[in-house]
């Protein structure tokens, strides 16, 4: 077992990579109200964060990052640009897999900058990749942003957007939504006309805060997305190729250029991508050999909307991943409406970059 | 000793020593029946436990007891990764539960989950907060949500009379244990056509946590072989 000296000694060690860019030190607290987490997360959180009571703030939790706390202080000081890095524990309960460990330390970096977003993509990449050299990892990389591109393009109505968008994190539900507005599922709606079941809402007595106009509202919505033509079995078609795709950045980049002629809406975030490939080879890296992932990063947290990255440990396949990161320029909206900045950061578990360096003997 | 947890109120525990005897073992409560504690007759080194059925998932796991009635809901809500914990023995064939999500019956556009999530979102966009769901199952339904993809829900926790949450105004759907429905449309709530969460009855567990001497190991397969067959 790695000693926690040790992982402390480690921790300084990554630190010192992300400091030596001049970035802000922060430090946040450990217990965090929980409804903002929830509100960002929905329910799954409680399956993953410690909650305590307190009793005069309520439900709060053990922060299961420091990311979210990061962009409330940033969004109540508004000051861009800003680099914030930071290094402490996180705490995470273990249902799914009650081998790792509940607490451990995080070394991340996060960067609020809209000058150049591509540029900052492949800064926070960049130092991190810097930071493993020496550990053999398996990097995946992908962009959600072009995904939700090509999904707000579809030729189709904004409420089924809507929905998909909604979706883009829960694979399953999304390929069952995207079925239905595509008349693949053979399964039509069992309520069809809407009249009849106007009528019969008066036979049952009105309980709770949704109301009787509400639901009107949606038997009318489910009458429309009846009546609403398909999603057009090309425009499908392409989001299943993007859904798909796995392949080297470079390659990678080729394809989507060419799908971007047949679905011109992701034409900007596929040129984002090409900008960040061209500042990523600048630092060192070889994109040609970069993994791309067309779906990579659906099953995570939800607030990442643009580059997703995440560092693996070759020899040590059951591990958590090493290192994770992304572009979550939504999140600040949400969390400072009107307000929003292009954000990207990354976290580093220096338990895992030590357990994993060859020179280290248990 | 071999400890071995009963449900200690009503019918359950009736039904319980009802099952037993029906397999030749009768078990005998304490003289003074406001004692919870008892024995079997005619069996050695058994001491019956009686607590309340939701403290003995809490108890088999731990080790405490080496046998214990309960229902598989409880069982499955409380222990994470409950089959390297417990081991069902019997199927008991009462106490018959299922644990489902129910919805007011007026909610005439809602049939299924899909209908649910797509309600969940416009009830967060009109209201500004996540639809409630009012329940003790919380890990049963969290993860079920969340194998079939529902979001912008919040689980309100509701230990007792959750059938009545929604009339009450503390929720707007609820996920109980029901047998046959009755009580549900008293208070004017439907079941979602595919919101089967769980399928329970009251089960024998045997503690895969406790520690069996050589000597409590021949009581307990003695034990284990009676119950399997039927007088």
């Amino acid at each position: 077992m790695t000693v926690l000296k040790d992982i402390s000694l480690e921790a300084k060690n990554l630190a010192a990579i992300f400091e030596a860019t001049g970035a802000e030190v922060v430090e946040m607290d450990f217990l965090q109200i929980s409804n903002l987490l929830l509100d960002l997360y929905g329910e799954d959180i409680r399956g993953r964060a410690f909650i305590t009571n307190d009793p005069v703030y309520g439900e709060m939790m053990l922060r299961p990052d420091f990311t979210v706390p990061i962009v409330e202080q940033h969004m109540a000081n508004n000051v861009s640009p800003a680099r914030y890095t930071y290094c402490g524990k996180v705490f995470r309960r273990q249902e799914e897999f009650p081998d790792r460990p509940r607490e451990f330390l995080q070394v991340g970096y996060e960067i609020f900058d809209g000058a150049n977003p591509a540029k900052a993509d492949a800064e926070v990449f960049s130092l991190v990749n810097d930071a493993l050299s020496g550990i053999k990892v398996r990097i995946s990389t992908g962009d959600i942003g072009i995904l939700m591109a090509a999904v707000s393009s579809l030729s189709t109505t904004e409420t089924r957007k809507k929905s998909l968008l909604r979706h883009i994190w829960r694979p399953q539900r999304f390929r069952t939504l995207l079925n239905q507005f595509s008349g693949l599922s053979s399964k039509p709606h069992p309520i069809k006309d809407a009249k009849e079941y106007n009528k019969i809402i008066d036979k049952f007595e009105i309980i709770g805060s949704r109301n009787v106009r509400e639901i009107k509202e949606r038997l009318q919505q489910i009458k429309l997305e009846s009546e609403t033509d398909p999603i057009n079995s090309e425009e499908v078609k392409i989001l299943d190729d993007i859904l798909s795709l796995k392949d080297k950045c470079t390659e990678a980049l080729r394809y989507l250029e060419k799908l971007s002629k047949k679905m011109p809406g992701i034409e900007l975030t596929v040129e984002n991508f090409a900008k960040r490939l061209t500042f990523l080879e600048k630092n060192g890296i070889k994109v040609d050999l970069l993994d791309f992932e067309g779906s990579y990063g659906r099953t995570s947290m939800e607030y990442y909307d643009g580059f997703v990255f995440g560092f693996y440990s070759e020899t040590h396949k059951e591990l958590a991943p090493v290192a994770t990161g992304g572009r979550y320029d939504a999140l600040t909206e949400r969390m400072g409406p009107g307000k929003k900045i292009p954000a990207v950061g990354a976290v580093l578990r220096p338990d895992l970059t030590l357990l994993l360096r060859e020179n280290y003997h248990d | 000793m071999i400890r071995l947890g009963i449900p200690s109120k009503g019918r359950l525990m009736g039904q319980t020593f009802h099952w037993f005897s029906e397999r030749g073992i009768n078990l005998v409560r304490s003289e003074s029946d406001r004692e919870y504690a008892g024995h079997i007759e005619g069996i050695k080194n058994v001491q019956l436990i009686f607590l309340s059925a939701s403290e003995i998932p809490r108890e088999l796991s731990a080790g405490r007891l080496h046998f214990g009635v309960t229902g598989n809901d409880v069982i499955q809500e409380k222990l994470v990764r409950f089959n390297q914990l417990v081991e069902p023995i019997s199927e008991l064939g009462f106490g018959f539960a299922d644990l489902i999500i129910a919805i007011p019956s007026f909610w005439v556009d809602v049939d299924t989950l899909d209908d649910l999530d797509a309600v969940s979102a416009q009830f967060r966009d009109n209201h500004g907060y996540r639809l409630r769901i009012a329940t003790k199952y919380h890990r049963l339904l969290r993860e079920f949500l969340m194998q079939t993809g529902v979001a912008d829900y919040q689980i309100v926790d509701s230990q007792g009379a959750t059938e009545g949450a929604v009339k009450n105004g503390l929720a707007e759907a609820i996920a109980d244990i029901t047998s046959t429905g009755n009580t549900l449309r008293a208070n004017h709530l439907k079941i979602l056509s595919d919101g089967l969460i769980l399928k329970s009855q009251a089960t024998l567990f045997k503690s895969l946590m406790a520690e069996f001497s050589q000597e409590e190991n021949q009581v307990a397969n003695l034990l284990v072989k009676k119950l399997s067959t039927k007088d």
